[in-house]
């Protein structure tokens, strides 16, 4: 498997995540993402034909809450943890476009 | 419109749409909109650590009724996280359902008889709302974005359609049929200019026949006329494009109301680069039969059946009536129309009402019953009431409500009897020989003339329709 992933693999997944990476960084995380796909890829060795997905470990379906409001947070409190707030708002540096 | 040369429109449309309930998808803040900035915020639809989201089960119900209406499979669902990096979500990911949606595969039945695939209708939270200030750099903070989170984690249902639609008006009747339903199933409110419904239009174009063309996503279609301008414009300019040697990209593109044009926005990325995976703080979402069937039971009848039915009343009903029917639909007012035709009203006149003055005055609409509204079209069609003056009675009842007679006694519309009527269009004869022999010979004009001066003598408490019964049986 590790041979499987490539550098630019990597590089791609860290720009995604918004992480900017050394080359030597790009290097050692190749290998070690690597084995650590290779891991994960001990599975297909196993037979799993009936063996169903699990997503959760508890089986549990269903679970939901009424819909009744509860008290908000204080504006002023929540403002406050922010860098930097206008007009009741966070604010952030200057964002183009729409999001996604 | 119709492009050029054997081309061909394909449009394929995904309408988001609030719901309507009383708290967020995840936590208890308040939905709702124009609350100030900020203030239904609480830690799980800020993102911050630790907090963990627990489904609204109302927004579950509502999802469930847009997919029964639209003739969706129910399913057994998850959710998962879409990730990306934009402040108007906090979390840096989006809860939404992705390869499991739990409305599948459904249809719409537009009023010209085509039908639009649905492909899925699917649970999401809502974004908050960002406001970008002037960009000149001088002044402090104009470099900033401002945002806003009372409506992240807003409940939302995204319906997205097959690629099935063939033209721009095919499209608006889609949206617009669309809406009516998302109304009638209590779900959403419809309310396009504030955002509560939002459509984005894939759009490609093809020779007839040929494979589906690139397609390009456009955004910021805030009406029905902006989706229908905003589809003609983008096909022209692909076929343009092709003709010209040059090749569609895929692409999301922003519709500008003023210009009247599309341009590019951003090139699409890759579906996986959003990462999805399973949202694991949220477990399966499986309705059982008995929930199911408990939504079905509350669902009422859809626009399109409420339409047929209010359109059979009507004995060959003129264009104008269709509209009528369009606008009343639309607004929900066919209950009125139906009660008052079943309590002996005349049912053109009540849709004629209802399409005007109570379309009219719709934000008072639920101070008018059934029983007030029926009552002064009965009062119209005996001609107990002119038309001005049931006019006038609908616009107080939709002001402050009340009783139909008791207000047009309160403004002196009891009419005349028919015997003092008559002993003032004697009077009236007598003063004015003339005018009353040209009548006589067939000048119909003076019919108006002795209205006016009827209306004027009775200071208005006289019915029109019976001044001319009066004046034709003395002709």
């Amino acid at each position: 498997m590790s041979s499987s992933l490539r550098r630019e693999d990597v590089a791609k997944v860290a720009q995604l995540a918004r992480l900017s990476l050394s080359d030597d960084e790009l290097d050692k995380f190749t290998e070690q993402l690597g084995q650590v796909l290779e891991h994960a890829n001990d599975m297909g060795t196993l037979n799993l034909e009936n063996v169903v997905a699990t997503a959760h470990p508890f089986g549990l379906i269903n679970v939901v809450r009424d819909d009744v409001v509860r008290p908000s947070l204080d504006r002023s409190e929540v403002l406050a943890m922010a860098p930097d707030a206008r007009d009741g708002r966070f604010a952030v540096p200057r964002i183009m476009g729409e999001a996604p | 419109m119709t492009l050029p040369n054997g081309w061909e429109i394909v449009v394929g449309l995904e309408v988001h749409t609030e719901l309507k309930t009383a708290t967020k998808m995840f936590c208890g803040c308040a939905n709702r909109f124009g609350a100030e900035p900020n203030t239904n915020v609480c830690p799980v639809c800020l993102g911050l650590p630790g907090s963990l989201p627990v489904l609204n089960v109302r927004a579950v119900d509502l999802a469930m009724a847009i997919g029964m209406a639209l003739h969706c499979t129910i399913a057994p669902s998850t959710f998962h996280r879409k990730n990306y990096f934009y402040p108007d979500m906090p979390k840096d990911f989006q809860i939404s359902q992705y390869d499991l949606p739990i409305n599948k595969g459904g249809y719409l039945d537009l009023p010209d008889a085509s039908r639009v695939s649905i492909e899925r209708a699917h649970l999401e939270e809502d974004t908050g709302k960002s406001t970008h200030l002037g960009g000149s750099g001088r002044i402090h903070g104009a470099d900033r974005s401002l945002v806003d989170y009372n409506r992240s984690g807003v409940p939302l249902v995204e319906i997205v359609s097959g690629p099935d639609i063939r033209s721009s008006s095919q499209a608006r009747a889609y949206a617009s049929e669309l809406r009516g339903i998302l109304i009638a199933t209590g779900a959403s409110d419809g309310r396009m200019e504030e955002g509560s419904m939002r459509i984005d239009a894939n759009v490609s174009v093809r020779q007839a026949d040929a494979e589906f063309g690139t397609r390009c996503e456009i955004k910021n279609l805030n009406s029905l006329r902006s989706l229908q301008r905003a589809i003609d414009y983008e096909a022209m300019r692909q076929v343009e494009l092709i003709e010209a040697g040059g090749t569609v990209r895929q692409e999301t593109r922003h519709w500008d109301e003023i210009l009247g044009a599309t341009s590019t926005m951003r090139i699409k990325e890759e579906a996986d680069d959003y990462r999805y995976f399973r949202e694991p703080d949220l477990v399966d979402l499986a309705p059982d039969q008995a929930w199911q069937d408990r939504i079905r039971s509350q669902l009422g009848p859809m626009p399109a059946q409420r339409r047929r039915e209010l359109t059979a009343r009507l004995t060959s009903a003129t264009q104008a009536q269709l509209d009528a029917v369009e606008v009343v639909i639309d607004l929900g007012l066919d209950r009125l129309v139906n009660y008052a035709a079943d309590g002996g009203a005349d049912v053109s006149l009540a849709l004629s009402r209802a399409a005007n003055e109570l379309a009219g005055g719709i934000e008072g609409v639920d101070r008018l019953t059934p029983e007030a509204f029926c009552a002064t079209v009965l009062m119209e069609q005996r001609g107990e009431l002119s038309s001005t003056q049931a006019k006038t009675v609908l616009g107080e009842l939709l002001a402050s409500g009340g009783d139909p007679h008791a207000i047009a006694g309160t403004m002196g519309f009891e009419q005349l009897s028919s015997d003092s009527l008559g002993e003032t269009v004697d009077e009236l004869i007598e003063r004015h020989p003339d005018e009353w022999t040209r009548y006589r010979e067939g000048d119909e004009k003076l019919a108006q003339f002795f209205i006016g001066q009827v209306m004027k003598a009775t200071k208005g408490r006289a019915n029109g329709k019976a001044v001319i019964a009066e004046l034709q049986a003395r002709r």
